[in-house]
């Protein structure tokens, strides 16, 4: 065995719900908030097919196929030409059938793979598969210490969709990063709301270390524990965190005795108020889930026309649309992944270039304009949306309105900071950036026969300053600058001031 | 003629002719089942409140000159494990179900109810349909009409029973392994089980749903085609059902008196094996005789794969896919649940067992060990292939023959009791019709005449998918030859 620091290996299990209207096998509405299914009353949104009723057949949801298909598609995986549905079998009061219907051994989608940036450099993790299958119920026990519980069946039959991935993680923080990636993914997609609070994404982490090399050269490891049912980026990092510091412990205890080979697999829970894990499940106490193929279902043989619709349908991915800002618009990479975080901001961020260009020139933006419109976001847009917590389609403010007070600035008719106040203004009314600068009287002068006569003041008034300028001390014109524009208001253009002091001062 | 002498057709005419209200012939099978169902039992439940009411509905709007359907007023009976709204439970023969009532039709019952039938009934069954001799229920055993001391054959013996019995014209039935055809042979009734994926089995409870398939029995082939016409046809609630565009359905009835001709039946030796009856061979000869008395022509064919080879894997697939299909049953969301538990665990286990009868539990069992991680391989996989391997026995004979005959099945009806220790010999009651079964295709137990002691004998007619017009129409030359649909059953007889 080699002494090297064990290396933690982590491959993720992602059940995320699929952005439908109808349930995956029956016509019950799924909803995903202003309440969510299952917060609904209970029991309201079933019918004799979620429940699992004798002689009920289920029926394949198209949309939620086409939205795997979608997400697949954007893992790069492949897409067989004969997938297959398979029955999951367990008794929980919570899965009517008592069988869960899945993809077992011929999924919709194989062998893809995400690009994950972490602080400045990228990983890729290699996708397993992608499949589909049908959420559970939710089982509520009494808190009256009796031993009674109640099934809500709201959720059963939700379109589930779980993605797979290799053991490429190594790293708490990598581990979040690949979630982060993934839901980034999936909402860019439309595949999912991926609500992380209304467990819309859970995370079921794979861990182990690899602790160097046996006999024959092939890999050792501890012993694979999985986390079940992780709602949040942040229980995720931590129960990784903790599950590679248990495991360090445990080797440290036992470099012989603890490892793959003699313990297994076995299963975790994660508390998250005492930040720890405990056993649910030891590996003597697996299932035997007596997979075999759906007979009520045919299987899944989408035509390569179909394919093809789809595939056209998937939008440019953010990793990609990441690259393009960096490379077209050459924006900074944090600037341009903050920009691409989210689709309706790079979508608001492009026509908000596009507007700025057309505005300016009349054409389609360059660098330039892109590097203008990036400011804006920013500094303003994004504060906004900080501030107010909402998405951006919810604003108030489209990007072609937003334009208007950028080439307000831009022509000097009023100052940036001026634009700023412009921008917060038409956020609160709903007006235009003109009628704004209108009403408020903030366009600022730039009649350099006007400020002419102000210039004159300020120099008189300080002959110190004017002097020091006019002995080619720049920094003095800043006071000078700032006199004038206190003279008139604020509204004294500084481009226009510093030209007619370098005229008179320095000409 | 006695109302319930005559066939389903005639009853139906008499009814459109107005010779006949749905109120009379209700209140006929009312009548008749109340006085035979004490020794025959075939109903699981009836509802004769419900189908009065009913049947009155259907003779107002055919005062009223509306159009009532293609069965109006026609009382049927359906088998007990095809849902149905309408106050009665769809008990499946099963404690474990026998106060369920379903909050919605099957599409069969959808269906017969669109075209106006009047359903006066449930049938007796085997328990989920697990059972060649309707025994293996919670409501007790139904009796053969022909010989109350023997059992009618099953699963939907009930179904059988009560048409054999004259109690209703026409019933449903469901064949999962020979469930139709082994009781209408039984009973001297035509059962048919159709292609698989010609009928809908939306609401129909689950059994093997790879295998599952719901016919009619009725008493003459004319009565089945009827039947047939009104619930076959593509369902987009069942995915396996067969699209419009795939398998259109024919009109049965159309050309039901043409014979086919010319005519190729084949016999397979594996029809004619060890464990097949003097008396069954002998019948069954006779009547493939008829055929070549009408100028058909007899040819050896071979289905090596469609007997031996198909019963062993039937007993791996139907109960793999039973021993899924019936996890549901727990008695956490409906029908029986233990009065006692100490945990979940234990409520489900207590449930389950007081819930499920014998047979059932065998076949769970057996499915249960068949899908187990390190035998799904040797078992289910395997009989897949095998499976397979019997379909392409068939496509073969079919390429030189239009149909294939044989006996229904090995015996003619034994006593109540008989095989209920010997589930072996239970299960060899399918040895003949599985095979059509396990290749999907379409099969036809008409009757081909009686023994010496005065048991029914069935002829098995099989043909290619979707080509049920064609076999009706071949099973109905044997029908006018023999005319046996007009014998009544001595319990018919019987002083009440």
């Amino acid at each position: 065995m080699s002494a090297a620091e064990p290396i933690p290996t982590i491959g993720m299990e992602v059940h995320l719900h699929l952005a439908t209207r109808t349930k995956m096998f029956c016509p019950c509405e799924v909803h995903y908030e202003d309440p969510p299914n299952d917060q609904a009353p209970p029991n309201t949104y079933v019918c004799p097919v979620c429940l699992g009723m004798p002689g009920v057949l289920p029926v394949m949801n198209e949309r939620a196929v086409e939205l795997a298909v979608r997400m697949a598609i954007g893992l790069d995986c492949d897409l067989p030409e004969f997938a297959k549905w398979d029955r999951k079998h367990y008794y929980y009061p919570d899965l009517p059938k008592n069988y869960q219907i899945s993809e077992y051994d011929e999924p919709l989608g194989l062998g893809g793979r995400l690009d994950v940036e972490l602080e400045g450099r990228s990983f890729r993790v290699g996708i397993t598969r992608v499949h589909l299958e049908e959420d559970a119920g939710k089982l509520v026990h009494a808190e009256d210490g009796s031993n009674v519980s109640v099934v809500d069946l709201n959720r059963t039959g939700t379109p589930l969709l779980e993605i797979v991935s290799e053991p490429d993680i190594h790293s708490a923080r990598e581990a979040r990063a690949y979630g982060e990636a993934l839901r980034q993914l999936a909402v860019y997609l439309g595949v999912g709301r991926c609500n992380m609070q209304l467990g819309q994404m859970r995370f079921e982490p794979n861990i182990s270390l690899k602790i160097g090399e046996g006999a024959g050269g092939s890999p050792r490891y501890t012993p694979i524990t999985e986390i079940k049912n992780l709602n949040s980026f942040r229980s995720l990092e931590r129960a990784c965190d903790f599950e590679i510091r248990r495991h360090r412990d445990e080797l440290a205890a036992d470099p012989e005795g603890y490892t793959l080979e003699r313990l297994g697999k076995s299963t975790r829970g994660w508390n998250d108020d005492r930040g720890v894990s405990f056993l649910q499940r030891s590996k003597e106490e697996a299932h035997d889930y007596r997979y075999f193929p759906e007979p009520d279902l045919v299987p899944l043989a989408p035509e390569r026309e179909w394919v093809e619709k789809v595939q056209a349908s998937v939008p440019e991915l953010p990793a990609d649309r990441r690259r393009r800002f960096v490379e077209a618009y050459g924006l900074p990479e944090s600037d341009a992944g903050v920009l691409t975080a989210d689709r309706d901001v790079a979508d608001f961020f492009e026509e908000l270039a596009r507007h700025v260009a057309m505005v300016a020139r009349g054409q389609i933006p360059g660098p330039k304009d892109a590097k203008t419109a990036a400011n804006w976001m920013m500094q303003d847009v994004m504060r906004a949306l900080n501030e107010r917590n909402v998405p951006i389609g919810e604003l108030g403010v489209t990007p072609a309105a937003l334009a208007e007070a950028v080439a307000l600035v831009e022509k000097g008719a009023i100052s940036r900071a001026t634009g700023t106040e412009v921008f917060a203004k038409m956020l609160e009314t709903g007006k235009s950036a003109a009628e704004i600068v209108e009403e408020e009287n903030l366009a600022q002068t730039s009649d350099a026969g006007e400020l002419e006569t102000v210039v004159d003041e300020v120099i008189a008034e300080n002959p110190d300053a004017a002097r020091q300028f006019a002995d080619g001390v720049d920094k003095a014109v800043g006071r000078l600058i700032g006199l004038a524009k206190k003279k008139t208001g604020g509204k004294a253009n500084p481009k226009v001031v510093r030209e007619l002091l370098v005229r008179k001062l320095r000409g | 003629m006695p109302l319930l002498d005559q066939t389903a057709c005639e009853v139906r005419d008499a009814l459109r002719r107005g010779d006949l209200t749905a109120v009379e012939a209700t209140d006929a099978c009312l009548a008749a089942i109340e006085r035979l169902e004490p020794r025959v039992h075939a109903f699981a439940s009836t509802g004769a409140d419900a189908a009065r009411a009913r049947a009155a509905r259907v003779d107002r709007r055919r005062r009223a000159g509306e159009d009532v359907g293609l069965l109006a007023g026609l009382p049927v009976a359906v088998k007990d494990n095809m849902a149905s709204a309408d106050g009665l439970p769809t008990a499946c023969g099963s404690n474990i179900l026998r106060t369920w009532h379903a909050p919605y039709n099957a599409h069969v019952v959808e269906r017969l109810l669109a075209e106006g039938a009047v359903i006066v009934g449930k049938t007796n069954m085997d328990e989920f349909a697990m059972g060649s001799s309707t025994e293996h229920s919670c409501f007790g055993p139904t009796r053969n009409p022909w010989d109350v001391e023997r059992v009618p054959g099953g699963s939907s013996g009930g179904s059988a029973a009560a048409v054999a019995a004259r109690m209703v014209p026409a019933a449903l039935g469901s064949d999962t392994g020979g469930s139709i055809r082994q009781p209408a042979g039984l009973c001297s009734v035509v059962g048919l089980k159709p292609t698989y994926g010609r009928v809908s089995r939306y609401g129909l409870v689950a059994f093997a749903s790879s295998l599952d398939q719901i016919g009619p029995l009725t008493r003459t082939v004319g009565d089945a085609a009827l039947l047939l016409q009104v619930v076959a046809g593509h369902d987009p609630r069942d995915s396996t059902s067969a699209p419009e565009s795939d398998a259109p359905v024919p009109d049965y009835l159309a050309a039901l008196e043409e014979p086919v001709e010319p005519l190729r039946i084949g016999v397979p030796k594996e029809f004619f094996g060890e464990g097949l009856d003097a008396e069954v061979e002998r019948l069954v000869r006779e009547a493939v005789a008829v055929y070549e008395g009408l100028g058909a022509e007899v040819i050896e064919v071979d289905l090596p794969h469609a007997t031996d080879y198909a019963i062993a894997t039937y007993y791996i697939v139907a109960p793999s896919e039973a021993s899924s299909n019936l996890a549901r049953y727990d008695g956490v969301h409906y029908g029986h649940r233990a009065s006692e538990a100490a945990d979940m665990i234990d409520m489900v286990m207590r449930s389950r067992s007081e819930g499920f009868g014998d047979e059932v539990k065998r076949r769970i069992m057996l499915g249960t060990f068949a899908l187990s991680s390190g035998y799904y391989d040797a078992y289910y996989k395997k009989a897949l292939k095998v499976r397979r391997l019997v379909r392409q026995d068939f496509d073969a004979a079919f390429e030189r023959v239009d149909c294939i005959m044989g006996p229904t099945s090995p015996t003619p009806a034994f006593r109540l009791g008989e095989r209920l220790d010997d589930p072996l010999a239970m299960y060899l009651s399918d040895l003949f019709t599985v095979g059509a079964s396990m290749a999907a295709i379409a099969g036809v137990s008409v009757p081909a005449g009686f023994t010496e002691a005065g048991l029914p004998v069935g002829l098995q007619i099989l043909s290619g998918v979707f080509t049920e017009d064609r076999l009706l129409r071949i099973a109905r030359m044997l029908e006018r030859e023999t005319n046996l649909a007009g014998r009544r059953p001595p319990v018919c007889e019987e002083p009440a």
